[in-house]
């Protein structure tokens, strides 16, 4: 194969390729450490010609090729494929254009989140995903997950916020979807793309969608003595007709490693913590914030603090910002969860975790987004014990389980990558994966784009054996069990 | 007995599949006019209707394709709750399943998004007469490709749809609606101004010299955002936002079957100044949507809108066997037909309704 990578240099130059095994390295994973893989050389493109160059040349040679923002995924979507070519848009760092009158900005996909709202900020205007990894995630990887953020219950996930994006085929051909419009002729091919994982073509530039920045905001906390109570306030908030900027949850085990690790001065005696962004004109803000209030209370709040001013929401915010650093200094290793179920299961899905965690005899902190359901259990291990790796991916999966039979999903906003993918033989049937494939082939009909991700083979279900009986139809009924 | 219709479509599906019998897709036929004239069998999928589920505590309501509009709507107005994308439902029998696959949006779309922003899950029949579902009833959801969106506007040519879950959002408190005299430049000028400040914009428009606004929320924040504009209260807003939406209004009154005038939808980016093409103009959605009664050409709107950074479509009138759409670049058409193949490799759903091709 090194014969690939002299023919590469025979069309990049030599200094945009690594193919040395220690360099290689730093390359092997990405966020989800536990899978690695080195991959034949690492190619770091500093135009859209090079990629088109680099593209036809492995469609030429059938050389997979596996997409690579910051490497900040959580479910080992970047993980190189062996034998074949990562690509690192880590060069494509400009923002190319802010319109602040259009309210879009067109940036490369290199970009960090952050960077946009940074650079749009002083025309009042923001970027509205904000995952957590926002200070070193790329745009190219967020419109590759679908990502969320704290404030995805209001404003959206990056496909509503997004409008177009430049993406280059598998066969090195470059094609603009979406437009600057608000819609476009034909098929709604962003969406498609969105959350696609890097299955279907690869992101040179994205034009994203700018909003104007609330007049004001407030943050209230919440103690509760009961999860259950917790789990229905969220409930009573929406019902009431309010919709919250964030609305976020941590069970009894995370307060108490958040409160360790930065005196946040969060209750740490309380079951769990509700914490409550409301924003929008000043005289909106205080008359929701009075109602979030008084629902709290009647649902059973032992304590209900609302911020004074912009300093003290921030604490509110740090202590849940901070979480999963805190979780890793109380656990030497730990596996993050992601799925996402209907609100009202909140209360008693975290008491089947707690359960299935005791069967396990492993800990797990609970930390997540409850506004939309999407929890994010923390499940602590530690690597050099025998065995307990393989037990926390086993909860794991228990857990997205769950998730499904309560009529949720396996990943919320992680993305499937590796990590889930046999997960997804339980969520979708045989016919659902088939059409799955039948998309996939329409974009990349040799299956080099980031193969083995998100899209299990029907193979890998039966081997996996996800008895996913619905309606006592076993599934992959076709297939020979081995 | 929905169980029954379903297969009874599954059956005409998979007949339609061994036989290679072109289909043609019908729900309440309130959108028939729109994309352009196919023929084939009738597949009438209407009395698939009915309410599945709605728990307002979970802003999620799920209805079988065939459900009408008007019905969800009344649904949901119990609680306090709404489509949020005001659908156009131009007809009373219009249906959720018509709703989804033509992808049209209402006054609000701008503001708060399109109907493809709000659809989260569905279940459909493929062109090989599978039923499949994609998606679900939860907000975040990236398990697998997004099928509920790439079918949401795809007219039927890649499933037949049989439920969706749509996300709902509560009513606003309070609106108002404001109006005063502009000129179209200048009512370009501050739609985008305004959509760029924190001011509760939740529809805006141009048409015979006037500027309307909506504002929705709060009813505080509505009437301390209404006082900063130089416009009047216009007490039959709810009125005028819904014959917009339904083009019950005096500028759509035409039915175009008769003359060389079409009407016309040019979705074009916001800021897009005015453009230089003969008619009358009605502007929507912050100057996104701009609605045009003209006979000018085909090639020049299509050209003009293209070079806008837009699209055209021949909404009402002109030849239905013709291209309705903005026709596709190669790259982008190539991926069309691979799409189409992979849902309905024999292109009997809907085949032609969208592009000629397929």
């Amino acid at each position: 194969m090194s014969l690939f990578v002299d023919k590469l240099k025979t069309q990049i130059a030599k200094e945009l390729i690594i193919s040395d095994e220690e360099l290689l390295r730093a390359y092997e994973c990405d966020a989800l450490s536990a899978y690695r893989q080195l991959p034949l050389c690492v190619v770091l493109p500093e135009n859209v010609e090079q990629v088109q160059a680099i593209m036809q040349l492995c469609y030429q040679e059938n050389v997979p090729v596996v997409a690579r923002g910051a490497g900040t995924g959580l479910s080992g979507g970047a993980m190189p494929v062996a034998d074949g070519l990562l690509l690192s848009l880590a060069r494509f760092n400009e923002i190319i254009e802010v319109d602040p009158h259009q309210r879009t900005a067109r940036v490369q996909p290199g970009v960090r989140n952050i960077c946009v709202s940074e650079a749009a900020e002083k025309y009042d205007l923001f970027y509205a995903p904000d995952p957590s990894s926002q200070i070193a995630c790329t745009i190219g990887g967020n419109v590759a997950e679908n990502s969320g953020g704290v404030h995805c219950l209001k404003y959206g996930l990056t496909v509503h916020n997004i409008m177009a994006v430049k993406l280059i085929t598998v066969t090195g051909e470059l094609v603009e979807i979406g437009a600057e419009s608000l819609d476009s002729a034909g098929y709604d091919l962003l969406a498609l793309i969105t959350g696609s994982e890097g299955m279907l073509g690869v992101i040179v530039e994205v034009t994203l969608k700018l909003l104007s920045k609330p007049l004001c905001n407030k943050v209230l906390l919440a103690a509760f003595d009961e999860v259950e109570a917790a789990g229905d306030s969220v409930a009573g908030i929406i019902a009431s007709g309010i919709i919250p900027a964030g609305l976020e949850m941590m069970d009894n085990a995370c307060i108490r490693a958040v409160e360790d690790y930065l005196h946040a001065g969060y209750p740490v005696d309380a079951a769990a913590i509700l914490i409550c962004e409301i924003d929008g004109a000043a005289e909106e803000v205080d008359s929701e914030c009075r109602k979030v209030e008084a629902i709290l209370k009647a649902a059973g709040a032992s304590e209900v603090r609302v911020a004074r001013d912009k300093a003290e929401g921030e604490i509110f915010w740090a202590g849940r910002k901070s979480a999963f650093p805190a979780v890793g200094r109380i656990a030497s290793d730990y596996y993050c969860m992601d799925g996402t179920i209907p609100r009202k299961h909140i209360g008693s899905v975290l008491n089947m975790i707690n359960d299935l965690a005791e069967q396990y005899h492993l800990g797990v902190v609970n930390v997540f987004h409850a506004g939309d359901g999407n929890l994010h259990p923390l499940i602590l291990y530690d690597v050099s014990i025998e065995g307990e790796q393989e037990r926390a991916e086993e909860l794991g999966g228990k857990i997205l389980e769950i998730c499904v039979e309560v009529g949720g999903t396996i990943t919320g906003e992680h993305g499937v990558g590796v990590e889930k993918i046999n997960q997804m033989c339980v969520q979708f049937n045989t016919e659902e994966l088939l059409q799955f494939h039948a998309i996939k082939s329409a974009f990349d009909p040799k299956g080099l784009l980031n193969p083995g991700k998100a899209i299990p083979t029907l193979h890998r279900c039966a081997e996996f054996g996800a008895m996913h009986v619905h309606q006592g139809k076993l599934p992959h009924a076709d297939l020979e069990r081995f | 007995m929905t169980g029954e219709l379903v297969q009874q479509y599954q059956q005409h599906i998979q007949d339609a599949y061994v036989a290679e019998t072109p289909l043609c897709i019908q729900g309440g036929g309130s959108k028939a006019f729109y994309g352009r004239k196919i023929k084939g069998e009738i597949l009438d999928v209407s009395a698939n209707a009915g309410v599945i589920s709605y728990e307002p505590t979970e802003l999620v309501i799920t209805v079988r394709a065939g459900t009408t509009i008007s019905e969800i709507n009344e649904v949901l107005a119990k609680e306090k709750q709404m489509l949020a994308f005001e659908p156009p439902c131009f007809a009373t029998n219009a249906t959720a399943g018509g709703m989804v696959a033509c992808g049209l949006s209402g006054p609000r779309r701008p503001y708060v998004g399109a109907v493809r922003d709000f659809v989260l899950g569905l279940k459909c029949l493929n062109g090989k007469a599978e039923i499949l579902n994609f998606g679900g009833q939860v907000m975040k959801n990236v398990a697998g490709y997004d099928v509920s969106r790439l079918m949401t506007g795809a007219m039927g040519t890649l499933g037949v749809l049989l439920e969706v879950s749509l996300k709902v959002l509560p009513e606003p408190e309070y609106e108002l609606t404001l109006k005063g005299e502009s000129d179209l430049a200048t009512a370009i000028q501050l739609m985008n101004k305004w959509a760029g400040q924190s001011v509760p914009v939740s529809a805006t428009s141009f048409h015979d010299g006037n500027i309307y606004i909506r504002l929705s929320g709060h009813k505080s924040a509505v009437l301390a955002a209404a006082s900063q504009f130089p416009l009047s209260e216009y007490p039959d807003g709810e009125n005028y936002w819904q014959s917009l939406r339904e083009h019950k209004d005096n500028y759509f009154a035409d039915d175009f079957s008769s003359d060389s005038r079409n009407l016309w939808r040019l979705s074009v980016p916001s800021t897009t100044e005015e453009i230089n093409l003969q008619g009358q103009w009605l502007i929507e959605w912050g100057g996104a949507q701009r609605w045009l009664i003209t006979s000018e050409p085909l090639e020049q709107i299509r050209n003009v809108a293209g070079k806008a950074g837009g699209h055209a479509t021949l909404f009402r009138g002109g030849d239905r066997d013709g291209e309705i759409f903005q026709p596709l670049s190669t790259g982008i058409e190539h991926l069309h037909v691979a799409l189409k193949n992979a849902f309905d490799p024999k292109r009997i759903l809907n085949r032609g309704r969208l592009y000629k091709k397929f």
